[in-house]
């Protein structure tokens, strides 16, 4: 006769902890981290199409380490939630916090029902009118959240990360000082024998959440804008910068409000204005 | 059921998790409801050299009366085209917001922006959707223009679609008008426009043919200089979407007008 085995909840725990752990740890870091204008991502990504880095909504971003099928799906799912609750109610009506909520329901819903948990970290950003008001949460594969003090970094030997990050970030850095202190970040470990190393501009995939934009905040450094930044160059800044000025969505005079509906600063709500519902 | 693998469109979407949010999946009793609801008029098109050009008048009417005058029918369905409603505007309303994220939710979803045709067959069939409520009275036509990003001849990018209740799209070739005033408007811009106008005389002619249709159709509101209520004026060239300051759009319409007081056929 066949014998059941008997395994305790704790230990079936604690091997599903095991195994999201050990497949977090084998990925690629990101670091997320608040500056003066705005929320930096940077993310070691070797793919230029398949994005560890994303936008959500308005002034919410999206990042993730771990397997690429698990998070693109919570990605996926995180869009559908904002836009839903955008439509049914207002634009700015959709909040980090209520996205970080979500998926700690979706992760630890899969963590104790299903046989495999999700071997993600995924960090919902949501940027604020200063780096004090910005926040970064973190959700693990077990659904648990933590709100990190403008600064944090997954996966890979993200501890060591850390300890970087902590040391050098300050949230009212310029853009091009924090891109330079998170790809020091990233560079302190997976070096030969622990020690650092360089990382190449197409190796990363960079994004930020614009402070001062309305509308879709969002918004990619690649390319030149980006190789001036890792330079170190003002005219890196610069043009990263003048990137803004050629996207459409260019924020408008009166600010301050969020914008009514999609893609453009046109769609922004004008003195007099009554008919945006 | 938001983490279905599922679809990019968020309206197929809808149709799974929130059916009741989609305006032609509602229950209408019999019976004809033309005049229970304000009613959008007129807007008009037209293709420049580089860019689109939408105008829309701010008049909503309920049978004989003013339901609204300062109503926004023109409005960009994202960074690159523009959407104009004409017919029930509590339902046009809700399908140029649906229409927005749509276009927003694909883009964010497959990390690329929908072509110009896609986003016009998307409208589409939108508004075929809403074909039940529009035989009973509260039809829905849209406006649609947009730059198209990929075509060759870059003059040419500007192009403009337009609907019916059972759908379509039509592409309309250099410039179109929708709602009650529209038969004059098209005619206006029948003897004005040109191909291969600068934005600056398409704006301007825009405006013209709404004054020829408040001219004519009571349902068309022309500029209100007492309250100064002046057409919503928008572009959408390489740039992105763009609309006329009222500063802009007051100067333009005090000008025609002014140019009506010596000729009042323009």
């Amino acid at each position: 006769m066949a014998m059941q085995f008997y395994a305790s909840p704790e230990q079936i725990m604690r091997d599903r902890s095991e195994l999201a752990r050990k497949g977090i740890a084998r990925g690629r870091s990101a670091v997320v981290v608040s500056y003066a204008g705005g929320v930096l991502f940077v993310a070691e990504n070797l793919s230029s199409t398949l994005h560890k880095v994303s936008e959500i909504y308005d002034r919410i971003g999206f990042a993730a380490v771990g397997r690429y099928n698990e998070f693109e799906n919570l990605r996926r799912a995180g869009v559908r939630m904002a836009d839903l609750n955008g439509l049914s109610y207002d634009r700015r009506d959709v909040t980090g916090l209520a996205l970080a909520n979500s998926y700690a329901q979706i992760l630890g819903a899969i963590f104790t029902e299903q046989s495999k948990p999700f071997e993600v970290e995924i960090c919902v950003a949501e940027v604020g009118a200063t780096p004090g008001e910005d926040s970064l949460y973190r959700c693990t594969y077990d659904g648990s959240v933590t709100d990190e003090p403008g600064r944090m970094a997954m996966g890979g030997q993200a501890e060591a990360i850390s300890g970087v990050l902590k040391s050098h970030h300050r949230p009212d850095m310029s853009l091009g000082d924090a891109v330079k202190v998170a790809v020091q970040a990233l560079s302190t470990v997976g070096g030969e024998g622990g020690a650092a190393r360089t990382i190449a501009g197409h190796q990363l995939e960079v994004a930020i959440l614009d402070r001062n934009r309305r509308g879709r905040t969002f918004r990619r450094i690649t390319g030149a804008a980006l190789t001036g930044l890792l330079d170190g160059d003002a005219a890196g800044e610069a043009v990263a910068e003048g990137d803004r000025a050629q996207t459409p969505t260019t924020p408008t005079e009166e600010g301050h409000k969020p914008t009514t509906s999609a893609g453009s600063a046109d769609l922004e709500d004008k003195p007099g204005d009554k008919s945006d519902t | 059921m938001f983490t279905n693998a599922g679809t990019s469109s968020f309206t197929a979407f809808l149709s799974k998790v929130a059916p009741e949010m989609l305006p032609g999946r509602r229950a209408l009793p019999p019976g004809m409801a033309a005049d229970l609801a304000p009613h959008a008029t007129t807007i008009v098109a037209i293709a420049a050299a580089g860019g689109v050009v939408m105008a829309g008048d701010r008049r909503a009417t309920m049978g004989n009366l003013i339901a609204q005058r300062d109503i926004e029918k023109v409005h960009p369905a994202d960074a690159y085209s523009l959407v104009g409603i004409a017919g029930t505007a509590g339902i046009g309303i809700e399908l140029m917001r649906l229409f927005q994220v749509e276009l927003e939710h694909y883009e964010k979803i497959e990390g690329a922006m929908l072509s110009l045709d896609g986003k016009a067959n998307r409208l589409a069939s939108m508004i075929r959707g809403n074909l039940g409520a529009a035989m009973q009275g509260l039809a829905v036509i849209p406006l649609f223009a947009g730059i198209d990003l990929a075509a060759s001849d870059p003059a040419r990018a500007g192009r403009i679609f337009s609907f019916d209740v059972t759908g379509g799209p039509y592409e309309e070739t250099g410039y179109d008008a929708i709602g009650s005033g529209s038969l004059f408007a098209k005619s206006a811009l029948k003897k004005r426009f040109r191909t291969g106008l600068s934005v600056d005389n398409a704006v301007r002619l825009a405006v013209e043919a709404l004054y020829d249709a408040a001219d004519d159709d009571t349902a068309t509101g022309g500029p209100d200089l007492t309250r100064r209520i002046y057409p919503v004026v928008m572009t959408a060239t390489a740039e992105g979407t763009h609309r006329l300051t009222d500063a802009e759009t007051s100067a333009i319409a005090e000008s025609v007008v002014a140019g009506r007081m010596e000729n009042p056929g323009g």
